[in-house]
């Protein structure tokens, strides 16, 4: 049972994918785990066959507890003491081996860090690695001796997709539909989570507010031209826009793209921005777009649709919900004007984004009626001060202005 | 500078002691200073060159050559009242004194129940690099560091060496204040009117990201050069001149290591049972879980100081072992 978030111990396996005899390969959905807070599919953290499943559907388990085992492809199937080989054995070594499905686990549970030649990890980088969710299964050591030091986690953290997510996964209630409902009230469970939350952001983070209003006539129009040409599946929203338009941003002002870790701002290389998703119960989770500044603007409408719809289906990636970098919540469909945001520890700011209104707006010195978008980024005072919120939404708002350059 | 006239006067750390002595006796008359060679000869090392001619006989005394008895005499005079300064040419002829140091002065305070205390100032060279062999070149400072009841303070910098010895002499306890041997020509300007600093609190003499040297005394010029070449290579070294060796200040030291993950010890004593020693567990005990790398040392080789200039260099911490280290820890 992977850990899916700081504060997990244990969780309930709701389904498996996969069957004994399947070949699966690093990353494929094995499984679909209910957290208390949102059913993730658990992905394979190697390539092998599937040799046994472990854990019924329906059983909670403790963080830790293999849940399957693998055999390298090629390999007969395990002989009896290779049964019996520990889990840590399943370390980067190239042998192949018995592969034992997942076992990061922050918090009380120990991380078995064998099989590295001398399993040397600096104390710095094994508490840095729990905080950032990084499995030191995966880190390649540079020190003497292949010793894992704090920049190797570092760097294992900015490229591997498929860590064990930090708090940013945690925090956020997904409606489950499941046949193996959690002991408490998975609604109960879910609000606990969300008030530790919030309660850690709003006691270690000193928020700042920057907000603006800005004119949406440029792309609204442009929109409605190009629209014409899309079917109506491939339709772009003014969302969709404004989402590539922070990413943009947010790649100018790397400052507010990165997490607080340890009392220092870590930027993160890419732009994963977190996309806020209301599903059923009133809950809500904030799944990443991947490198959502290199997308296309179709591209960036496709993900957000295809990330709405399995966030209702209750059917997200780990990934997903551990990458975020930058969150923006969007609660113009609930029809407010303004949204002045908690940011999710551990990132460092969160954009609020408000209803398309029209004003009546000052234009070249005349009174006209336009579209308009409220703004609001909140920061964190101890990463970036007003000034850099302040230019990261006057970027946003010059680069609305020219919609067919997103 | 900018707006706030600074004047400086270009001095040397030996004519900052002096000055300092010089004020001590000008303002208590309770001061008197006493040691071998400290009148007529003007000190072994020059530091009260004048003063017995300033001063007089009664207040700048020369004294047999039996360190047990003048300790022991200023150890009297400080129960008496006065508030004596007393010189040991080098810390390797303190052992002849070292019962009256630790046996008395260290001790008379807790063995009395707090009737006697001992308002005394030790002054002693220390350290090597002059080619004065294993007689006067040991580093036993923290051996004194080791014994409570004493404080143990060490200026590196003419600021220090200008402003210890009067918060030495408001200390109601034995201090025992050593000054390296390899520093009295040191020359730079010193702040006209410059006047007494703090003996609780380590300094940073450098900021730096990376790494954070450890250092006192003698080695903190080692380890400022070795930062030095550290930085041009793209490491940014911080540098802690430790200053008081007993109370050690953890506070400076932990704040450091918890921003940088890494530290070098660089100290002139022996490596086993050293100063270093101490520095590097507490930084164990006290930042394990913040700690990328272990803790390195940089010491003197464990022999007696040899006379050879090049053995000699051999067995002191040198730049390029302080680089190793550092290089090492980094990594």
């Amino acid at each position: 049972m992977p850990s899916l978030g700081a504060d997990m111990d244990a969780g309930t396996l709701v389904e498996w994918l996969v069957r004994a005899g399947d070949t699966v390969h690093r990353g494929d959905p094995m499984a679909v785990v209910d957290t208390d807070k949102s059913a993730i599919e658990v992905e394979s953290f190697d390539d092998g066959v599937v040799e046994a499943l472990l854990v019924e559907p329906g059983t909670r388990v403790a963080v830790g507890t293999p849940l399957a085992r693998l055999v390298a492809v090629g390999m007969t199937v395990a002989a009896p003491e290779q049964s019996a080989a520990p889990a840590a054995a399943s370390r980067p070594a190239p042998s192949p081996g018995q592969v034992v499905v997942p076992a990061p686990s922050p918090g009380p549970v120990v991380v078995p860090v064998g099989g590295r030649p001398g399993g040397r990890v600096s104390p710095y980088a094994r508490r840095l690695a729990r905080e950032l969710g990084v499995d030191l299964d995966r880190v390649s050591g540079s020190g003497a001796d292949g010793a894992v030091h704090a920049e190797d986690v570092l760097a294992a953290r900015a490229t591997t997709t498929e860590q064990v997510p930090d708090s940013p996964a945690v925090e956020e209630p997904v409606a489950l539909e499941s046949s193996a409902p959690p002991a408490r009230s998975a609604r109960s469970a879910r609000r606990e989570t969300i008030a530790a939350l919030m309660s850690r952001a709003k006691r270690e983070i000193p928020h700042y507010y920057v907000a603006t209003t800005v004119d949406l006539h440029a792309l609204t129009e442009w929109l409605r031209r190009t629209n014409r040409e899309r079917s109506v599946a491939e339709r772009i929203v003014p969302a969709a826009a404004v989402l590539k338009a922070a990413a943009l941003a947010a790649r100018r002002h790397p400052g507010l793209n990165g997490f607080w870790v340890d009392d220092a701002f870590v930027p993160a290389p890419e732009v994963h921005l977190g996309v806020a998703v209301h599903v059923r119960d009133g809950a809500l989770v904030a799944p990443a777009i991947h490198r959502t500044a290199d997308l296309s603007l179709p591209e960036v409408m496709a993900a957000l649709r295809d990330l709405v719809s399995r966030a209702r289906a209750g059917r997200l990636r780990r990934a997903e919900m551990a990458d975020p970098t930058l969150t923006v919540t969007d609660l113009g469909d609930q029809g407010v004007e303004e949204v002045i945001g908690v940011i999710y520890p551990p990132q460092v700011a969160l954009l609020g984004v408000g209803r398309v209104v029209e004003r009546p707006w000052a234009v070249d010195g005349l009174l006209g009626v336009r579209p308009t978008v409220r703004l609001t980024l909140s920061g964190d005072h101890r990463a970036t001060d007003g000034a850099t919120g302040a230019r990261f939404l006057t970027t946003l708002d010059e680069l609305l202005q020219h919609p067919e350059e997103l | 500078m900018t707006t706030a006239p600074v004047t400086t006067t270009e001095t040397t750390y030996r004519e900052a002691l002096r000055e300092a002595l010089r004020e001590a006796l000008r303002e208590d008359d309770r001061v008197f200073l006493m040691g071998e060679d400290v009148g007529s000869y003007g000190g072994c090392f020059a530091v009260t060159l004048g003063l017995l001619e300033e001063f007089g006989p009664e207040r700048v005394r020369d004294t047999p050559l039996s360190e047990s008895t003048f300790v022991g005499a200023g150890i009297g005079a400080a129960l008496g009242g006065m508030r004596p300064i007393v010189e040991i040419m080098t810390v390797n002829f303190s052992m002849l004194a070292l019962d009256q140091i630790l046996n008395n002065a260290a001790t008379l305070l807790h063995m009395s129940g707090g009737q006697l205390n001992v308002p005394l100032v030790i002054r002693m060279t220390t350290g090597a690099g002059r080619q004065l062999a294993a007689q006067h070149s040991h580093s036993l400072e923290g051996w004194y560091a080791h014994i409570p009841g004493l404080k143990v303070i060490a200026p590196a910098t003419l600021e220090d060496a200008r402003g210890m010895l009067w918060t030495a002499l408001q200390d109601p306890d034995p201090v025992l204040l050593f000054e390296h041997g390899s520093l009295y020509n040191m020359s730079g300007a010193l702040a006209t009117g410059a006047g007494h600093v703090d003996i609780q609190r380590a300094a940073v003499r450098r900021p730096g990201r990376d790494l954070t040297l450890v250092s006192y005394g003698g080695s903190l010029s080692t380890s400022m050069t070795a930062a030095d070449e550290l930085s041009a290579g793209g490491i940014e070294v911080e540098v802690i001149d430790l200053r008081v060796l007993r109370p050690l200040d953890d506070a400076t030291i932990m704040e450091s290591v918890r921003r940088t993950h890494r530290a070098v010890v660089v100290d002139e004593g022996w490596r086993s049972g050293s100063l270093a020693a101490e520095v590097s567990a507490r930084i164990t005990e006290q930042c394990f879980f913040e700690l990328d790398a272990p803790v390195e040392r940089v010491c003197s080789a464990e022999v007696p100081m040899p006379y050879a200039k090049h053995l000699e260099e051999a067995a002191l911490p040198q730049v390029a072992t302080v680089v190793a280290a550092a290089r090492k820890v980094v990594s």
